[in-house]
């Protein structure tokens, strides 16, 4: 694969898979706590948040990308502050993660919320009454019943995350090598007179990536949906 | 250990106003639904918080509203069976034998897993998915749980309502097992007279979320002013002894000198078991009564004659095997002349009383 594709080329494909991996792992343990939040808590300000999450999937992307630059720009405030101690999201592969990661949030939190809507307090009850605490219940409850949701979330987070474009082109540009994912180069490539074989092969890439995420997730829920005992 | 219980709540409907205690044995929470049973469990269990509570074991308080004390529902030291049983669908029954095991406080080795499964048939569902079980078998797996949590009390609601006759009468020996093999007080919620009969050591009857009646099963069963399921669910509970085990399939009881012939039981000689006779099962005879197919004659006094306001009368005769309850029409107790104090016979045919009838 690595003949196969120019070097500018695979320099895309592993920008995006890098970007795309830290996303869904900063997704993760904050999408769940705030699925758990948004089912079995009540809260004032619940339905502002609820607003807040699903924001990315509705809004314009670039509008998303120009709040986000925004915000953690080198002029934004929370940009400048986290500046201080040296974490840095503009212009910077990190940047492109955090676009993706915003944009991929709400499509994880709604998987995980709809197999948290389908697991039974009762189940909960009964372990609270067999003596687990309530992080155990989580643990050795909550969790592995919920574990289908989480894969399935995960695999569309992870999906989104690769073909993020408009927020990411907005908040950090498309600078190789740095901030240059795979949708990225696809746009740079054929803005370039010649460009078009190099965008082809990174659309099939595109495909097979995709795909295989597809066929992953699937036989991951399969095989935890038969350990948890539906099928 | 004393399980001790007051709780207050008002409702939109209606009010709960209850205090009992419960002693060692297997205390029966009786009454129709709407009651309250549910909500008196479930704040033991501390499941839910009532208005005013004050609950304490033994010397343990759990609930008290007053000096707020709450105990979270994990370190109460319960072992709740529900209605449902509640297994965990992603775990294999040992799993879930285990679950509470790994968090008891008390590790001694008097309930090994071990033992619940060999007193529960366990063995063969060990390694099974808990979520591909019968009902009858979840259970027994969700007593087995319970038990192996070391629990200082058992808690059960209506832990039978779920299954058919046929499971239920294979469960109740279970619940027997528990009240007679382990010195844990045992708060069982039911709506089921039959249940109560034959599980019982003690009944808190509940009515419109009052306790009507406390007693010994035997007191509150065989009181005929006690009619919460209606008059055809009178019946009084004696207790005897398997005398015999004859050929042509009966068992010969002892109750009180008085001998009892039912059809085959699987108890063995020499053990109490306690039957049940249906009031509406019952005939009365002034003299006694000769060349009669019925087999059991129990002779005694009447100890009271209550008329309904329907055609029925429930007539209350003290004989040597106990109190014995007898649902007659009026005009036979007009008839007859029947008045307490009267000498008179009792006749149960063998065949009414139903295995479902007898425990011990």
């Amino acid at each position: 694969m690595m003949d196969w594709l120019g070097p500018e080329e695979w320099q895309a494909v592993a920008l995006s898979l890098k970007v795309a991996f830290w996303a869904v792992l900063a997704t993760l343990p904050l999408g769940i706590l705030t699925a758990f939040a948004m089912v079995r808590w009540r809260f004032a300000g619940r339905d502002l948040l609820n607003v807040i999450i699903h924001l990315p999937l509705v809004l314009p992307p670039v509008v998303t990308g120009y709040l986000l630059l925004l915000t953690f720009g080198t002029q934004g405030a929370v940009g400048q502050a986290l500046q201080k101690v040296g974490i840095v999201f503009a212009f910077h592969w990190t940047g492109a993660a955090l676009a993706a990661a915003i944009m991929a949030f709400p499509l994880f939190v709604r998987a995980v919320r709809l197999s948290l809507e389908a697991v039974d307090p009762k189940l909960e009850q009964a372990a609270s009454t067999l003596g687990a605490s309530k992080p155990r219940i989580f643990i050795t409850v909550t969790l592995p019943l919920i574990l289908p949701g989480i894969l399935a979330g995960a695999v569309l987070a992870f999906a989104k995350s690769m073909g993020e474009f408009g927020a990411t082109i907005t908040f950090v540009s498309n600078i190789p090598g740095q901030t240059r994912t795979l949708p990225s180069a696809v746009y740079a490539f054929l803005q370039v007179p010649g460009g078009e074989t190099s965008a082809m092969r990174l659309v099939i890439v595109s495909i097979v990536i995709a795909c295989a995420a597809l066929v992953l997730s699937e036989v991951l829920a399969r095989r935890v949906s038969r350990r948890v005992g539906k099928s | 250990m004393t399980l001790s219980v007051k709780i207050r709540q008002t409702f939109e409907d209606f009010a709960l106003n209850i205090d009992f205690e419960a002693p060692d044995g297997l205390t029966a929470l009786f009454g129709a639904s709407g009651s309250g049973k549910t909500t008196v469990v479930n704040a033991v269990a501390g499941l839910s918080r009532p208005d005013e509570a004050k609950i304490s074991v033994g010397a343990r308080v759990l609930s008290d509203t007053q000096s707020r004390v709450w105990v979270p529902p994990h370190r109460r030291e319960i072992g709740y069976i529900f209605q449902e049983g509640r297994l965990f669908p992603h775990m294999s029954v040992r799993k879930n034998l285990l679950y509470g095991r790994a968090l008891a406080r008390d590790r001694s080795d008097e309930i090994t897993l071990d033992r619940v499964v060999e007193m529960l048939g366990l063995g063969d569902l060990l390694v099974r998915r808990s979520a591909y079980l019968s009902g009858g078998e979840k259970q027994r797996v969700a007593i087995g749980r319970a038990l192996l949590a070391r629990p200082n009390m058992i808690l059960a609601d209506e832990p039978l309502a779920a299954l058919d006759e046929a499971r239920k009468a294979e469960i109740m020996p279970y619940f027997e097992l528990l009240r007679d093999e382990f010195s844990v007080p045992i708060l069982y919620v039911s709506h089921s007279i039959a249940e109560v009969a034959r599980l019982a050591t003690t009944v808190v009857a509940l009515e419109k979320g009052k306790v009507s009646r406390v007693g010994s099963a035997g007191a509150v069963l065989s009181d005929p002013e006690f009619t919460p399921a209606g008059v055809r669910a009178v019946g009084a509970v004696l207790e005897a002894k398997v005398r015999e085990h004859h050929r042509d399939g009966l068992t010969e009881l002892d109750a009180g000198g008085t001998a009892l012939f039912l059809p085959k039981l699987a108890h063995k000689v020499g053990r109490t078991v306690r039957v049940r006779i249906a009031a509406h099962d019952v005939i009365l005879s002034r003299d006694a009564p000769k060349g009669l197919s019925a087999l059991n004659i129990l002779s005694g006094k009447i100890a009271a004659v209550r008329a309904g306001d329907g055609p029925g009368a429930i007539v209350s005769i003290d004989t040597n095997a106990g109190r014995v309850l007898a649902r007659v029409t009026r005009r036979s107790v007009q008839t007859m002349g029947l008045a307490e104090g009267q000498a008179i016979h009792a006749v149960v045919k063998s065949v009414a009383v139903a295995p479902e009838d007898v425990g011990r």
